[in-house]
């Protein structure tokens, strides 16, 4: 590399290379000055919004006000856009009985229906993976796809994947921008409105639980679900990725997730993992409970147990 | 002198050490013991727990017509009336009145005669099902919905269950995601920007 201190033109007041970069600098400052001035208001502020985490109060207010705004000229329907705190001394965990899972994937639909993913292109949050008994958890040979008249199918065991909610999360650790993190009570979240969309999450992600929005999120109006949550089921944009946060609109409400609401078997279980009355608790305690790919040491707060 | 009076202190000081130290472990092993018995007692104790809507069926009150029917206690396929339930619950060695009262057919009975209503049903269902009456109890089995950290609502057995064939029905699974290869952009459809 050429020596800054050898320069041979010390005279000269500017360079060529700095020149060039006045210039870029100054023609890309008119060009976006003459976007912006092509906008409203909203678009001015969405586009100098910080990350969620530095917003203060007022801020935020005014960003769910704006978020309710735009939502309202696209879908043409009142979408309520609200922001829970995280609730003190709860840190969440989840529970799914292997031996009663029966591969409905009811599971699957009132996850999409409940947190606004696409429905063309289809984004699921939960994956029911159906696995041979003969062969135990083995993820090399599962189904994803199965399509049988009538589940259980004989000889098969099924087991949903959804995000693990890890305690050491390798997708917060690779976003470049720090548009996703762990909040205090145990939720991995995404601020979509940070997230580049590089995807190197969803490369971290040893589950594939990061879903990314190749295009437009297409949900039939009606169908959307208007009550929503700034860091969980609001609708999303192109070229983001989302991500299952156990119902964060419900769950800090106090709200079973939707998943464990709909399982017609009973083997989703959920609760707080501080509280050693709540049921997570109580079957981590009494019953054979394991973590996916527990050799990562990703720590998940998705546990696998079997009742029987 | 002085060193030995220390070393006195010091030995009653880890004499306590220890003791307490069994203390912990004591509890520690009471804890392991019996974690379950415990933890019932704290699950029934805490507030809100309700439960779910009762199953009846359309028969029911049974004594509408029980009353004026005279009791046959003899063991038989039942032909004239309640054909259509298929009993599949160890058929072989029970049947109707080992859980329905003979003298009152709005009750059910216990193995020891004493009479349930129907809301009470999974006291029946735990006679005989013991651990799974357990996990029923603190939430390991079975479906509650509700609250997490408030009112809950109890499905009973019998929501699930149909006490006459209990075995758990199979079910028609919702359709599977797309395979990549049979996506198709042409049909995916894209808001025209605002």
């Amino acid at each position: 590399m050429k020596d800054r201190n050898n320069n041979p033109h010390p005279q000269r007041s500017i360079d060529r290379r700095n020149f060039m970069k006045w210039m870029a600098m100054g023609t890309a400052s008119i060009a976006s000055l003459s976007a912006l001035s092509s906008c409203n208001s909203d678009k001015i502020e969405s586009f100098f919004q910080e990350q969620f985490k530095e917003l203060d109060e007022t801020e935020l207010a005014e960003v769910l006000d704006r978020l309710e705004r735009e939502y309202k000229k696209e879908y043409d329907t009142v979408i309520e856009v609200n922001s829970t705190l995280p609730m003190d001394h709860v840190l969440y965990g989840y529970g799914l009985d292997l031996s009663k899972c029966i591969g409905c994937r009811r599971c699957v639909y009132a996850c999409v229906s409940e947190n606004n993913q696409s429905r063309n292109p289809e984004i699921h949050w939960i994956e029911v993976l159906e696995m041979e008994k003969d062969k135990g958890v083995d993820l090399l040979h599962s189904n994803l796809y199965y399509d049988h008249e009538q589940v259980p199918s004989d000889g098969h065991f099924y087991m949903p994947v959804q995000c693990q909610q890890c305690k050491n999360p390798p997708c917060v650790k690779v976003c470049p921008v720090e548009a996703t993190w762990t909040e205090p009570d145990g939720i991995v979240v995404v601020d979509y409105d940070w997230c580049l969309g590089c995807r190197n999450c969803m490369s971290a992600c040893p589950y594939g639980a990061r879903s990314f929005n190749w295009s437009s999120p297409n949900i039939p109006v009606e169908e959307i679900n208007t009550k929503t949550e700034y860091l969980g089921n609001r609708p999303r944009a192109k070229g983001v990725v989302e991500k299952c946060t156990f119902c964060i609109q419900r769950v800090r409400q106090g709200l079973y997730p939707a998943c464990v609401e709909v399982c017609p078997v009973g083997s989703r279980k959920f609760g707080n993992l501080l509280d050693e009355q709540s049921e997570i608790r109580i079957i981590m305690k009494n019953k054979r409970v394991f973590i996916l790919k527990e050799e990562l040491n990703t720590q998940p707060k998705f546990y696998y147990f079997y009742g029987t | 002198m002085l060193f030995q009076k220390h070393s006195f202190l010091i030995w009653i000081c880890l004499l306590l050490l220890g003791f307490s130290g069994c203390n912990l472990n004591t509890y520690a092993d009471a804890d392991h013991a019996d974690p379950i018995s415990k933890q019932v007692l704290n699950v029934l104790d805490s507030t809100g727990l309700i439960p779910a809507q009762e199953f009846y069926s359309d028969y029911f009150p049974c004594n509408d017509c029980h009353s004026e029917i005279p009791s046959n206690s003899s063991r038989r396929e039942l032909v004239e009336m309640h054909e259509e339930i298929l009993f599949d619950h160890d058929s072989e060695n029970r049947w109707c009145l080992a859980c329905h009262s003979e003298s009152d057919r709005d009750s059910l009975v216990l193995a020891g005669g004493k009479h349930l209503g129907f809301d009470e049903s999974y006291k029946l269902c735990g006679q005989c099902h013991g651990p799974k009456y357990r996990d029923w109890k603190l939430g390991i089995h079975g479906k509650r919905t509700g609250e997490w950290n408030g009112q809950k609502i109890y499905l009973l057995c019998v929501n699930c269950h149909d006490p006459h064939s209990p075995k758990i029905k199979k079910l028609e699974p919702m359709p599977p995601p797309r395979k990549p290869d049979q996506i198709k952009m042409d049909t995916i459809y894209e808001r025209p920007e605002q």
